[in-house]
């Protein structure tokens, strides 16, 4: 309880810091350049106080987003040359390492697999359940329980998927719903998640379980902004159906679909918690995000090792980046 | 496009049936851990969670009382009691004396033992051994029974996480962390957001484009940087470097990009005549954005609060490295995965704590989804 106080006074006492800080830096700027009045050098004192008043505002975010991204991007990428305490140059020594590394290779392998199926499998279910939900009733609270997942933590959705999983010797009852599935229908219970390869696409249905929802609700509002003139034009000509779906509307929505794709790749090279709480890695299951947090505290922390790896990681997304940066600038235009 | 060729939202029986089957696919995982988290822990070890829900028939060993217990009614001893601690609606139906034929008699009659006494089980499991000389022995006799368990349901689960699990000390912490780090990055952005939307300034399309690029910069490689920053901070001012301080500026940090990101484009699409005509009011920069922006931004700040609590409150990347692991100040994440290592097996635990970490962003989101879709929308299919 002590504690959520601190909470509360730590609130106040920071938003209050802010608000003073915008209040105070902006009087001090009006009584240094003050422009109200009519004396000559208002007009001159005004083009100051407008020509720095924008930094005033800007300060503080450009000061957190500094500290917190912009430095630690450059830190990384320079301590990606060192060695694991940050202090001694090692060249490309940790780069060498890493493709010599077997786990680093099997992570790259499996994080090309997760890229694949992942965006494709979310933005699809996506895509499938925004036109479906469009056409019946009670879409929106189909669509309203599909989305749900999005709000459980990766963590909290690896108990609830490890529970379905979950594998008994064969003979006892399976209280796993997948195995005790899978015996009635005649087959033997598996421990999912430690066959090799396979594994991986039981992890991965997680993340589309908590992805498919972001996808369907952005693709379900691009869907109902499709105009209705090119689909009665289609209907006249005699398409139906699936071929309306298929042939009218997704390409007049292949720019959100891209969205949605980059979003989630973006969100699948990130994703460390699904693996680190079903297998750490075991049986072939290792990803960049996870062995990069491995290192990062592996036997007191190889700094370095951590950092390459941070480093990829962050490569990987540069094109998306660079896509990203172009579109928002042609909207701009 | 609704009325399209018949096409309305009336659909057809296959379009019921597939979302529906979707929907059920969708719900049932979590459904299961809310089903399981409610079950005594001793069945959820033996059966399915889906067999909770309706009358199931399992097979059971009880225990007698003791021979201690027994009371003379001459000609015989007498022990009885009922197998079933509490009433719960269970009723037997066969019960058995060896573990050969455990569903040897038919509830409500007498069954005779070796040595010339008789066990009788009835429907309610009440139980009435007798025996023509004493009970002897430390142990009572072993009683085999099938009996229909009606459903049943018990908070116990949640008592025991909440209190000895320390679940209720993490949820604490996770308000601790949540609430700050949600409302402390929302004005430091809303100024930045107005100033990249409206004011002119040269540098301002190369600032916007590096809020996007940052928009997409992996955690990953802030921390390692941070870690050794943190660190350092400690030892120069003497002063902890995992604290609740540290945890909320890096959250306010990470969240920042995109807290920029949709509040700009919303302020961007506000009528810049109201505040032009503010402006020639004689109203200044911040005069416009107190009183004209900020109250007409509060849907993109309510979604860009929900965003940021979500994650916040779901996050355990950044607790682990930026809090420690005692336990006034491991949140629930990362507790849950604590007990994921050392309770592996006991899904009482996990699913109970599990549930009670989904608990406050699932009333969130469904409280509160209007403004999230509304902010989804904003942040990805702009223009």
């Amino acid at each position: 309880m002590q504690q959520l106080l601190g909470a509360l006074v730590a609130i106040v006492l920071g938003v209050g810091a802010c608000a003073l800080y915008y209040f105070a830096a902006n009087t001090i700027l009006d009584l240094i350049f003050p422009f109200r009045d009519a004396s000559p050098r208002a007009v001159r004192n005004q083009k100051i106080s407008s020509v720095i008043r924008p930094w005033l505002f800007l300060g503080p975010a450009l000061l957190v987003l500094g500290v917190y991204l912009v430095y630690p991007v450059f830190d990384s990428i320079r301590l990606s040359f060192y060695d694991r305490s940050g202090e001694e140059f090692v060249g490309l020594s940790n780069y060498v390492w890493a493709f010599g590394d077997t786990s680093f290779r099997s992570s790259i392998f499996n994080n090309l697999l997760w890229l694949i199926v992942v965006p494709a499998l979310s933005t699809g279910f996506g895509l499938l359940i925004a036109y479906l939900t469009d056409r019946i009733w009670w879409g929106n609270i189909a669509k309203s329980l599909i989305f749900m997942p999005m709000a459980i933590s990766f963590i909290g959705a690896s108990v609830i998927w490890k529970f379905i999983y979950d594998y008994r010797s064969e003979g006892s009852t399976q209280i796993g719903l997948l195995n005790a599935i899978v015996e009635g229908l005649g087959f033997a219970p598996e421990a999912w998640i430690t066959i090799p390869f396979w594994n991986n696409f039981f992890l991965m249905i997680i993340l589309v379980w908590i992805q498919t929802g972001f996808a369907m609700v952005i693709l379900s509002a691009a869907l109902r902004g499709v105009p209705d003139e090119t689909i009665e034009a289609a209907i006249i000509d005699g398409a139906r159906g699936w071929q309306l779906f298929f042939y009218i509307m997704i390409p007049q929505i292949w720019g959100t679909i891209a969205v949605v794709w980059t979003t989630i790749t973006i969100l699948v090279l990130k994703v460390f918690d699904i693996v680190l709480a079903m297998t750490n890695g075991q049986w072939d299951t290792q990803v960049l995000a996870n062995l990069m947090f491995d290192w990062m505290f592996r036997g007191g922390g190889d700094f370095g090792r951590g950092a390459t790896i941070a480093v990829v990681i962050m490569i990987a997304v540069i094109p998306i980046m660079i896509w990203n940066i172009r579109r928002m600038n042609a909207e701009e235009r | 496009m609704s009325g399209i060729a018949g096409q309305g939202r009336t659909g057809n029986g296959i379009v019921h049936i597939a979302v529906l089957v979707i929907v059920i696919l969708w719900v049932m995982p979590t459904f299961g851990l809310l089903v399981s988290s409610l079950r005594d822990k001793d069945l959820l070890a033996v059966s399915g969670w889906w067999t909770a829900l309706t009358t199931t028939e399992r097979n059971e060993v009880g225990r007698a009382n003791p021979p201690a217990d027994q009371v003379e009614e001459a000609p015989v001893y007498v022990i009885s009691g009922n197998l079933f601690e509490a009433d719960g609606g269970a009723e037997v139906t066969r019960f058995g004396i060896s573990i050969q034929d455990p569903e040897a008699f038919d509830a409500g009659t007498t069954a005779d033992l070796k040595d010339g006494g008789t066990v009788t089980i009835n429907p309610d499991g009440s139980y009435r051994l007798t025996s023509p000389e004493p009970f002897e022995g430390s142990r009572g006799q072993r009683l085999f029974y099938t009996a229909a368990f009606p459903p049943e349901f018990t908070l116990q689960n949640y008592e025991e996480v909440l209190s000895s699990e320390g679940i209720g000390q993490s949820f604490i912490n996770s308000l601790t962390v949540a609430v700050p780090a949600t409302i402390i990055p929302i004005l430091i952005a809303a100024f930045a957001a107005y100033a990249l939307a409206w004011m002119k300034f040269p540098g301002r399309a190369l600032l916007l484009s590096v809020v996007v690029g940052l928009l997409v910069v992996p955690l990953q490689m802030s921390l390692i940087p941070l870690l050794k920053l943190y660190n350092d901070v400690g030892e120069i001012f003497g002063v902890p470097a995992k604290t609740y301080v540290g945890i909320w500026l890096a959250h306010t940090g990470f969240g920042m990009p995109l807290a920029i990101y949709l509040l700009r484009n919303y302020i961007r699409g506000l009528p810049g005549e109201i505040m032009e005509s503010a402006r020639i009011d004689g109203a200044s920069d911040f005069d416009i954005f107190m009183r004209i922006v900020l109250p007409l931004s509060m849907p993109a700040l309510a979604a860009f609060a929900i965003f940021q609590f979500l994650w916040v409150w779901n996050d355990l990347l950044v607790a682990m490295v930026f809090l420690s692991n005692s336990s006034d100040q491991l949140v629930l994440t990362g507790r849950l995965r604590e007990l994921l290592g050392s309770r592996g097996g006991n899904w009482e635990i996990l699913t109970a704590s599990a549930f009670v970490s989904i608990l406050v962003p699932v009333a969130v989101f469904f409280s509160l989804q209007r403004f999230l879709v509304r902010g989804l929308l904003a942040g990805s299919v702009k223009g």
